[in-house]
């Protein structure tokens, strides 16, 4: 029998090592759990500092004694591997577990034991815990702002049809995959365009953009038995040409007369907020200022003086100015340079300006791909006879883009958490709508509630994008 | 005057205030191979890369198949695609497959049906014997692989002239008789080609003239025998010197 040192375990004893150790670690563990959930304190007779310390000590040496290399015990090993290869990741290990062990008992009595749900007033919020009623009560506001509750079902069916038509993608055939990349770009932003602002918007407006669906649906179906030579100009002539039909000779007349044209009530963008207005602008921004980045990235590096520095002004000005200000000018002072006749929507205006903003970021994002890529890739397709376009379409741009897959999911995230800001031009989006509501006289005293409500909201939100653009990363990793 | 495919005449190029090319006067018949050597920083790689102009000449001319290149030429396209060109470091496209690299250029420059494209591609990576790996990406490759492919890549594009910007200086030594030896096939095939190389026994093998150049000046141009055996001038006979 080896003799046991415990300065320094080994495998020659093993056993010994492993019991001591772990009956010293799982002390420590239960010493600090009954402490903190149930208040009992197994070592309240040693003085005050040792006893402080005393699981952390015990834990430590517990550590100490079964980091034996090598072991051969898989489970050890991985231990040892992971959390316990030195005296000090043994440390950061144990104060982990501690603080996180400390920490589940008034969290959990906050969130849910000591949380009050039922009800639908102030009054029953009496515990120490969360008070979720008022975010139950005020759901609905959360979600959708001052839009009015009988119209709600429009957000709701948009949203719908927009995810629905969102994952057309998936279920293309082959056939058609290759103009998914048509559709995505070009035809589903025009579509929920019009879906938001016409069909959240209704009013007058909305026939337009139903004879406008209505074109689109007949040409489209009657596109497939044109001959390709001759797609082109269909499809620039037919859908303006059924759009103009159907407004002025087939129904306008017959509508007026029967008094349906106010049949969708017009509901103003500034009484859109909540959640689904955060979507709305951050669903647009990332769509428009995606490209307007890509132009703008590609022109810094153009050759015509014109373009170039055209480029560097709009990227350098808009991102030395601070979002808030160029969201208030947006509101404020823009329209003072309009003609006195011409209206654009307060929401447009917002969603240009934070568009134009973020645009010069994905700009600078996008340069540092392009910059990453060797020259020889450009030798090549010029060498191959492809002129500007098609060298940056179909071998520049697919790799560089590639390259900075992260860096413009950081972009876009950090677009989707200033949404918020837009409470400066007035527009309440779920942020704005919880800092009304904490100031309500009825419910004052829960604003703790609704920032973590809303953080969960942005978190969730966030962390599917950037799970999203880390599978596209995977998906689109062709080296080695 | 017709078989004349490249014509350089008085031909200076400078990188600002430094003149990499000078005074360069060169014929290139058609079907004729030229290899083109000498030592480092002499300007051979960009007296090929002004022929299908990814360098742009300050003064003189190169008329390249009856087009000459200036910076009005409008369709620098259609003449680059007709001039294929393989470079020192493959310079593949790593985000498409071997078979995407080959159809590329022909589905999108020439316009060319996606089957036939493919069938052609199949044909040039065969003839050069990676038809295998046709489905792969250049990052699964070993160089001598990748290089052949971008080989077969400019052939795809079935161009009158082929220019080989030191095809071999990135190679393993195993890898590089696998590309020589494609070369060499090519070459039989009566392609015209323009090679800058150190591969000395390629010249002897293919080439109808070897052409040495030096500090931006063609020093010696001389049918291939006639080079080895009796050169002329002593900067000629220095290099060889040292190369063989």
């Amino acid at each position: 029998m080896n003799k046991l040192n415990f300065l320094q375990p080994d495998k020659n004893n093993l056993n010994n090592y492993l019991y001591t150790g772990t009956i010293l670690v799982a002390l420590s563990i239960f010493i600090v759990f009954l402490n903190s959930f149930f208040n009992k304190d197994l070592i309240s007779f040693l003085p005050g500092t040792l006893s402080f310390f005393l699981p952390l000590i015990l834990g430590f040496i517990g550590l100490h004694l079964i980091r034996i290399e090598y072991s051969g015990l898989k489970f050890l090993d991985s231990i040892n591997k992971h959390i316990n290869t030195n005296n000090f990741n043994a440390f950061l290990s144990l104060l982990i577990v501690f603080v996180v062990i400390k920490s589940l008992p008034p969290l959990l009595s906050w969130f849910i034991l000591d949380a009050n749900i039922a009800g639908d007033s102030k009054d029953v919020c009496t515990g120490t815990g969360a008070c979720w009623t008022y975010i139950k009560i005020w759901f609905n506001r959360f979600m959708y702002g001052m839009y009015p509750n009988a119209e709600q079902w429009r957000i709701n069916l948009s949203f719908i049809a927009l995810a629905f038509l969102g994952t057309i993608g998936f279920f293309a055939t082959e056939k058609f995959k290759k103009y998914l990349t048509l559709y995505y770009v070009v035809i589903y932003p025009v579509i929920a365009f019009f879906f938001i602002f016409f069909f959240i918007s209704g009013g007058p407006i909305f026939f337009d953009f139903s004879y406008g669906i209505i074109a689109a649906v007949i040409s489209i179906i009657i596109g497939f038995f044109i001959p390709s030579k001759f797609k082109m100009y269909y499809f620039i002539i037919v859908p303006i040409t059924l759009y103009i039909l159907l407004k002025y000779v087939f129904f306008y007349e017959e509508l007026i007369e029967l008094g349906k044209l106010e049949a969708l009530e017009w509901v103003e963008t500034g009484a859109w907020g909540g959640l689904s207005l955060t979507f709305i602008v951050s669903f647009f921004c990332l769509i428009f200022c995606f490209p307007i980045g890509l132009f703008l990235s590609l022109g810094r590096r153009s050759d015509f003086p014109i373009i170039k520095y055209f480029s560097i002004g709009m990227i350098e000005f808009w991102r030395g100015v601070p979002l808030i200000t160029v969201l208030f000018m947006s509101s404020v002072m823009f329209p003072m340079f309009l003609p006195e006749d011409m209206f654009i929507d307060k929401l447009v205006r917002v969603i240009i300006a934070i568009s134009l903003f973020e645009a010069a970021y994905v700009a600078e994002v996008i340069r540092g791909g392009l910059q990453a890529l060797p020259r020889g890739q450009y030798d090549a397709a010029k060498s191959l006879g492809m002129g500007y376009w098609k060298m940056h379409i179909l071998v520049i741009l697919p790799q560089a883009l590639k390259l900075v897959i992260p860096g413009i999911a950081n972009t876009f995230l950090a677009l989707v958490k200033d949404t918020p800001l837009i409470f400066v031009v007035g527009l309440l989006e779920i942020v704005g709508m919880l800092n009304l509501a904490k100031t309500n006289p009825e419910w004052l005293g829960f604003a703790m509630e609704g920032y973590v409500f809303a953080s969960v909201l942005f978190f969730i939100i966030c962390y599917a994008m950037s799970k999203y653009s880390y599978n596209l990363e995977q998906k689109y990793k062709t080296e080695r | 005057m017709s078989d004349k495919i490249i014509q350089i005449t008085e031909m200076n190029k400078w990188f600002g205030d430094f003149q990499v090319l000078k005074n360069i006067n060169l014929e290139v018949e058609k079907n004729k191979k030229i290899v083109v050597c000498g030592p480092s920083g002499s300007g051979k790689s960009t007296l090929i890369r002004c022929i299908n102009r990814l360098e742009e000449h300050q003064e003189g001319s190169i008329i390249v198949d009856g087009n000459e290149l200036t910076a009005d030429t409008k369709d620098i396209e259609k003449i680059r695609a007709e001039v294929g060109m393989v470079f020192q470091q493959f310079n593949l496209f790593p985000h498409l497959s071997i078979l995407d690299n080959c159809t590329l250029a022909p589905i999108w420059v020439k316009k060319m049906p996606k089957k036939d494209a493919e069938d052609l591609a199949i044909q040039h990576l065969e003839k050069v014997q990676i038809a295998d790996q046709a489905n792969k990406y250049p990052g699964q490759l070993s160089g001598g692989q990748q290089q052949r492919c971008a080989i077969a890549r400019a052939l795809c594009m079935e161009p009158k002239i082929m220019l080989f910007d030191e095809p071999t200086s990135a190679l393993d030594p195993e890898m590089i008789k696998e590309v020589l030896d494609a070369m060499v096939n090519l070459a039989k095939a009566g392609m015209t080609m323009i090679v800058v190389t150190h591969e000395m026994g390629f010249a002897k093998e293919v080439a109808d003239e070897v052409i040495f150049m030096d500090e931006g000046m063609i020093v010696e141009k001389a049918d291939t025998k006639e080079f080895f055996a009796n050169p002329k001038s002593d900067r000629t006979k220095l290099f060889l010197s040292q190369i063989l």
